[in-house]
């Protein structure tokens, strides 16, 4: 964000910067390369826990680039010093499989919708919750607190037979359902309390600039929300795409996503590491998109300016 | 541009509080009529209720011919400009103050042209691309004024703009918002609780106090002729001294005793003022101003206009001196007075102290220090009086003169 402010912009915030310091006491060199070693060091620090943090997700990478052979004989590391081993024969073969490309197709079809479909009724319902005056507001409001802390086994059952007369039991539709009502609670309950936070003032001046409550929603609201829709948004996309359990009980085998396929391909002690791995990391890789294509919406300070 | 009137307007929370009472307000076109009191009173529910955005419990509200009670804020067609700004802090400064020309679906080259006069006028058109983050306080409240401006209401409301301001800039944006008003016309209601503010901006000012109008009049005659004891008090700065003293006749002329001491009614005054004629005898309330007393060393005097006392502190202001003394006269205690006080951040009034607190504002060239004995000269001609026990201003008509004049304006 920053590297696509204007030019008189960041000399306005230079400016500010350097009347923000005239009120500090003025530090001697030696505090402030202290302060700067120490911050040095912080980073270092940071770096090295972020490489830290990656070296599974780089172990089932190079395991899904190695044959079944390799993986079996020697450990994924020794790719540094025999990059050959790398191949994409695993890759291959997983997308030979028809099951498996369906059950890729599936995850997107039951995680795509199910995530749409919450932010869209959850920001619409958290500004009615937040915003809008009607009778019995903060009961409901409380109910949806309450549904918080249900947990989601109780509900397999009798959603199980509640389905079962239906159609519905074992489709796609079945499992996005099935999520779109325990991601609600969780998502009105998140935006309402970031939208409560935005001034009044702000609703009251659209009101009095002629705004209709869907116009301010969609013109005030919706860009002031954005991080905490964002942020809504990746969570319920991360949820649902590593779901396991909702999908084994509601999804037939032809809906089947991912993990179910993954599951079902394991074979005892891992004996198939590289297919697993291959699929393991293809499920992993969309998540890791969306969540790098929706970071920039969590900017900090979107507020400033609003009000005083 | 259009008349604002209210009649018997009311608010009443479910609790039962009751926010604003009965009020009854005539702003004729064009005019600036602010509403001013102490915190709490009411002045901006007031506000809000002409707005739309606070609902009306009683009375009717009329822009224009229309009567709008049950309108939206959105089809008032009034523009307000609150005390926080409320700028919408996604957007640039020329979409801030196009957002309500967007919403109305104008034509984009008009809003362009609109937003672009709007700026020019405001000394904005510099600053239209940027974000109100990085505009200075004044520059925001400026996008605030623009962003009513533009849309050429039928009204400005405006809820404490400049509060937010730094003294100076107040200042100078108070005189920028009287010449844009001036300008352009436009029917204007401000709410504010500085009576510096008041009396400069105002064509006429109204004062309330806990929901209730006190007077609304123009703000020379607010001063000169309070329709009581609060408006006496809160109109004016340091506030007008309020004295229990009794009235003795004197011929055709009177005069008021204060403890030991008395000083001359003028003839003149009594003449003025008949109905005082009728407190002959009894205790009255004495209202001197800061600026009616004078260093008596400065210059010569009748005798029976001198008061005599003890300077207790001299506050240099460089043009004026403020001189505080006591008088041996206890103060004036009604509901008025210790709402006053309230206001002023008193604990409350010692209705049994035998001395009251006295500002004088002495010229500059006064010699007095603190603990040096003072003689003051008092304008005896601007003595003000009130009712003891209502509070009402004591002048030449009946009490309610106030209220009736209200109903004949405009």
């Amino acid at each position: 964000m920053s590297a696509q402010v204007e030019p008189a912009e960041s000399a306005e915030h230079t400016r500010s910067a350097a009347a923000g310091n005239e009120g500090a006491p003025h530090r001697s060199l030696a505090a402030r390369l202290v302060a700067r070693v120490g911050s040095g060091a912080v980073q270092v620090l940071l770096i090295l826990i972020a490489l830290f943090w990656m070296v599974p997700t780089l172990g089932l990478l190079f395991s899904s680039l190695r044959s079944p052979q390799d993986n079996a004989s020697s450990g994924w590391w020794t790719v540094f010093t025999e990059p050959a081993q790398l191949t994409l024969r695993n890759y291959a073969v997983l997308l030979d499989n028809p099951d498996f490309v369906s059950s890729f197709g599936n995850t997107v079809l039951i995680t795509v919708p199910s995530t749409a479909i919450i932010v869209v009724v959850a920001s619409l319902a958290a500004y009615a919750f937040a915003w809008l005056e009607f009778p019995g507001r903060d009961w409901l409001f409380l109910g949806v607190v309450g549904l918080l802390v249900v947990p989601i086994q109780v509900a397999l059952v009798p959603i199980s037979s509640l389905y079962g007369g239906t159609p519905l039991y074992g489709s796609i539709p079945a499992v996005v359902l099935f999520h779109v009502g325990f991601g609600l609670p969780f998502g009105i309950f998140l935006l309402r309390n970031f939208f409560a936070a935005i001034p009044r003032d702000l609703l009251e001046a659209a009101r009095m600039d002629g705004g209709r409550e869907l116009t301010i929603f969609r013109r005030v609201i919706l860009p002031l929300g954005g991080p905490a829709i964002a942020s809504l948004g990746i969570f319920q996309f991360l949820w649902v795409w590593n779901d396991l359990l909702v999908a084994l009980v509601f999804a037939a085998e032809a809906s089947q996503p991912m993990t179910v396929a993954l599951q079902s391909e394991m074979r005892q002690f891992g004996a198939n590491i590289d297919v697993i791995s291959a699929g393991a990391f293809l499920s992993m890789v969309v998540p890791l998109l969306v969540f790098f294509a929706f970071q920039r919406y969590f900017v900090q300070g979107v507020m400033a300016g609003a009000v005083k | 541009m259009a008349r604002v009137h209210l009649s018997g307007i009311g608010k009443t929370y479910p609790d039962g509080t009751s926010a604003v009472t009965g009020l009854d307000l005539d702003i004729a076109e064009g005019e600036f009529l602010v509403l001013v009191g102490p915190s709490g009173c009411g002045k901006t529910t007031a506000l809000r209720m002409v707005a739309g955005l606070e609902e009306i419990s009683s009375g009717t509200l009329t822009i224009g011919d229309r009567v709008v009670n049950r309108t939206p804020a959105r089809d008032r067609d009034v523009a307000m400009v609150f005390q926080s700004y409320a700028l919408y802090p996604h957007l640039s400064v020329r979409d801030n103050i196009a957002f309500g020309l967007q919403l109305r679906k104008l034509p984009k080259r008009e809003i362009k042209q609109r937003v672009e006069d709007a700026a020019e006028t405001l000394g904005l058109t510099e600053h239209l691309d940027r974000r109100p983050r990085n505009l200075s306080g004044g520059q925001r409240q400026r996008v605030a004024m623009g962003r009513a401006i533009v849309r050429q209401p039928q009204a400005f409301l405006m809820d404490e703009p400049l509060s937010n301001l730094d003294a100076k800039l107040r200042v100078q944006m108070r005189a920028e918002i009287s010449r844009l008003q001036r300008d352009l016309a436009v029917t204007t209601v401000y709410v504010t609780h500085d009576q510096v503010e008041a009396m400069t901006l105002g064509d006429r000012v109204a004062v309330l106090k806990k929901g209730v109008l006190q007077q609304v009049a123009p703000p020379q005659e607010l001063y000169d002729h309070p329709a009581n004891l609060f408006v006496a008090g809160f109109i004016g700065s340091p506030a007008m001294n309020l004295l229990q003293g009794r009235l003795e006749a004197d011929g055709s002329a009177a005069r008021v005793e204060l403890g030991g001491q008395s000083l001359a009614v003028p003839a003149a005054l009594m003449a003025e003022r008949p109905r005082l004629r009728e407190y002959l005898g009894r205790e009255v309330a004495l209202g001197i101003r800061p600026e009616d007393m004078e260093d008596a060393e400065l210059g010569t005097g009748d005798q029976d206009t001198l008061l005599t006392s003890t300077t207790d502190l001299v506050e240099a202001l460089g043009p004026e001196l403020l001189v505080h003394f006591q008088l041996p006269a206890p103060p004036v205690v009604t509901e008025d007075t210790k709402e006053l006080a309230r206001d002023a951040g008193a604990e409350g009034i010692d209705a049994a102290a035998p001395y009251s607190d006295v500002i004088a504002r002495f010229s500059p060239r006064s010699r007095t220090g603190t603990g040096q004995p003072l003689r003051v000269r008092v304008d005896t001609g601007h003595l003000y009086f009130f009712d003891p026990a209502t509070g009402d201003g004591i002048w030449g008509e009946p009490a309610s003169a106030t209220q009736q004049k209200e109903g004949t304006h405009a």
